[in-house]
């Protein structure tokens, strides 16, 4: 990390709300805090998911916990995030997810018509992605303990044989970025459930499990060398660390990114940048530059993919920056998250 | 009109920027004065359309960055009694007082929540009647007439349980410091689009009268701030001095009356410490004598010492246009979004902020 960016989470001693928004300082707690407790190699390639070599196969492994406030959004909910959360991580390390673990930590008080809902939500995503919920737990806390319901979920997937690892680490010079559709429905839909804030049209969270899209993928070429799927920081922090990851720079053109104009006017309205929005059924795919209309070409015929767009592309430098060409033939960096988007003043 | 494509028009846009090209001859020092200007030239790449003949400088128009550090100090005294909710807008969560800020007040213990509405914050009193709920009011003339009519509706609900603690400031006195300065020539100011939809036009007068600078009131989109610089180069170009509204779909010259009328009944206009500017005559906002009851000073004990600025911090000649945020030593090194020493950093809107975060590299 560069020198003039080691900012002092000693001073403050504590942990922060914004250690949690998928910014620059959540990836300080990790790197200064948490993994040099447990260094090894698999942990250290820091992907979506930790790919593991036994007995000649390759599996990849991840983990995730779900928080989110509100419960239950338009077009989703707590359960279906926490499946196709841990699913979209396995595809985007190319495995094809086979099995999840689903554990839960419930609040003294908590419906039980909620929590069924909750994981009738969780089943249903699961038979979407085509994979089996085979092992979990059930925790209880006192009233306070956690806000309603925390969920975690573990899965594992087997890369296929000769498969090329897509990682964050293999984007080279020439590659071109591709995003599958929209940015900022999750997020946006979130903040308005949570502020009760409504728009002349109802904005949708789009969590899907992206598994099928990622087949789609490979099966139009091999030559795809990073997926990353745009959650917490949204499409700039998943850019930002793979031009880290691969030491590249990466250039985006603004006017071709798809962004429904709902999503884009509460966007203004609470002075939040798309770029940074979450994402729960979108991905971006880094590939090679004489692959990329084939796979644009079968992302798009994929529901999830219908809106696929050449977003931009790789070049040698500046290394590890984004920048963008603005819809009016300007530049500017798209930086990294630092903490929480903060909704200004005025 | 789809205000968000249709302002951002490509081909439009180099219009603009050629003939603000074919016209501007002399070299010209504009202001843009408003944080969300200052952002949206950085966040559309404005600059990189104009002749080398302009130079956009920004000035203090982000309210986070000119509260003084004091005033931070008493909103933090106030957020860690304990019995009060602690209600503000969001960026100023993160600005630093010389005992931390309210962020690391909130992960301490303190009830601070982030609104985005001081209506939010009279609703917390009203279903929290053992609590006492203070409201931190930041912000210009934009903000402070929502402000005031909250005020207004807790008395008329009789909620003694409310009170705000104001640190509002006006914007036409700092721009008489600004353009008065003798550090840094200004040909033209870029006027902020919401403040004046409340205040009118009258209030720029001085510029063009005393001052025989042009001033422009902009919107914010790309083409809005296109527009507004070809406009501002005219004049110049032509030795004319006067306010002019380029942002017409919203504001008057005559602003907005019943705000104003609001303000007038809330609040009055005190001398007040701006950061980086220093002591200005009638530049601040605070609650009239007859309101002490919601007015949080008159509640709380607080301290009124004077703080200790780090003496490298150059935000004071940042605000005013004297230098760019990469001439000062701190930048990028020991002061960042991560780490901000002073309050150009911390906002999101804030001119250090901006060009950290979206300038392009050498």
């Amino acid at each position: 990390m560069e020198e003039r960016e080691k900012a002092s989470l000693k001073s403050t001693g504590r942990i922060l709300l914004a250690h949690g928004a998928g910014g620059k300082l959540g990836h300080q707690l990790v790197a200064d805090e948490i993994l040099p407790l447990f260094s090894n190699p698999i942990l250290a390639r820091m992907d979506d998911s930790a790919i593991l070599e036994i007995e000649g196969f390759r599996l990849a492994f991840t983990s995730d916990s779900y928080v989110v406030d509100p419960l239950f959004f338009p077009g989703g909910d707590i359960g279906r995030l926490a499946v196709c959360g841990t699913v979209n991580d396995l595809s985007m390390g190319g495995a094809k997810p086979l099995y999840l673990s689903l554990s839960l930590i419930l609040e003294e008080g908590f419906p039980v018509e909620d929590m069924t809902r909750i994981l009738l939500s969780s089943r249903r995503a699961a038979g979407e992605a085509g994979v089996q919920i085979v092992t979990g737990d059930t925790k209880v806390v006192g009233k306070g303990g956690v806000d309603k319901i925390f969920l975690n979920t573990s899965g594992i997937g087997l890369i296929p044989d000769r498969r090329v690892l897509a990682s964050g680490h293999n984007a080279r010079s020439g590659d071109q970025v591709i995003l599958s559709g929209y940015l900022g429905d999750h997020g946006i839909a979130v903040i308005s459930q949570r502020e009760g804030i409504f728009w002349g049209e109802e904005i949708h969270s789009d969590v899907a499990p992206l598994n099928g899209l990622v087949e789609d993928i490979f099966r139009a070429s091999q030559e795809v060398h990073a997926l990353r799927d745009p959650t917490r920081g949204g499409l700039a922090s998943a850019l930002n660390e793979i031009a880290r990851q691969s030491r590249v720079g990466i250039v985006l053109e603004e006017s071709n990114i798809p962004i429904r104009e709902p999503v884009r006017g509460a966007c203004e309205l609470l002075g939040l940048d798309p770029l940074y929005v979450a994402n729960e059924g979108k991905l971006v795919a880094i590939v090679g530059r004489d692959a990329a209309s084939d796979i644009l070409e079968a992302m798009r015929k994929n529901p999830l993919g219908q809106r696929a767009e050449i977003i931009g592309e790789i070049v040698e430098n500046p290394k590890g920056k984004v920048l963008l060409k603005t819809r009016i033939g300007g530049t500017r960096v798209v930086d990294m998250l630092v903490g929480e988007p903060l909704p200004r003043i005025c | 009109m789809k205000y968000i494509e249709e302002f951002g028009d490509f081909r439009l846009a180099q219009d603009l920027a050629t003939q603000i090209a074919r016209l501007s001859k002399r070299p010209v020092n504009l202001m843009e004065v408003c944080g969300s200007h200052t952002a949206a030239i950085f966040r559309h790449g404005i600059r990189d359309l104009l002749p080398s003949t302009i130079r956009l400088l920004s000035g203090p128009g982000c309210p986070v960055c000119v509260t003084a550090a004091s005033d931070v100090d008493k909103a933090l005294a106030i957020a860690r009694t304990p019995g009060v909710v602690f209600a503000t807008f969001g960026d100023m969560m993160r600005v630093s007082g010389s005992e931390g800020n309210l962020q690391q007040a909130r992960a301490e213990g303190s009830d601070v929540r982030i609104v985005y509405s001081p209506l939010d914050a009279l609703d917390f009193a009203q279903r929290e009647p053992t609590k006492r709920v203070v409201f931190f009011a930041v912000g210009f003339e934009t903000t402070s007439p929502l402000i005031a009519a909250t005020l207004k509706r807790a008395i008329s609900l009789g909620v003694e349980n409310f009170s705000v603690f104001s640190v509002h400031k006006l914007i036409p006195p700092a721009l008489r410091v600004l353009v008065s300065s003798q550090e840094v020539n200004i040909d033209g100011f870029m006027l902020p689009g919401h403040v004046s939809a409340i205040i009118g036009t009258s209030p720029y007068r001085f510029l063009a009268e005393e001052f025989h600078t042009p001033a422009v009131v902009s919107g914010f989109e790309p083409l809005d701030i296109l527009q507004s610089i070809l406009m501002l180069v005219v004049q110049r170009e032509i030795g004319r001095a006067e306010i002019e509204i380029q942002y017409r779909r919203v504001v008057s010259a005559e602003g907005n009356r019943r705000a104003l009328r609001l303000l007038e009944e809330i609040f009055c206009p005190v001398y007040d410490s701006w950061r980086g500017l220093g002591t200005i005559p009638q530049s601040g906002l605070k609650l009239r004598k007859g309101l002490k009851k919601w007015d949080a000073e008159a509640h709380f004990d607080l301290p009124s010492r004077p703080v200790q600025e780090d003496p490298d911090c150059q935000c004071g000649k940042v605000l005013r246009g004297v230098i760019l945020p990469t001439q000062c030593s701190l930048f990028g090194k020991r002061c960042t979004p991560e780490n901000p020493l002073g309050p150009c950093m911390v906002s999101a809107e804030g001119t250090c902020s901006a060009h950290y975060r979206y300038g392009v590299l050498a």
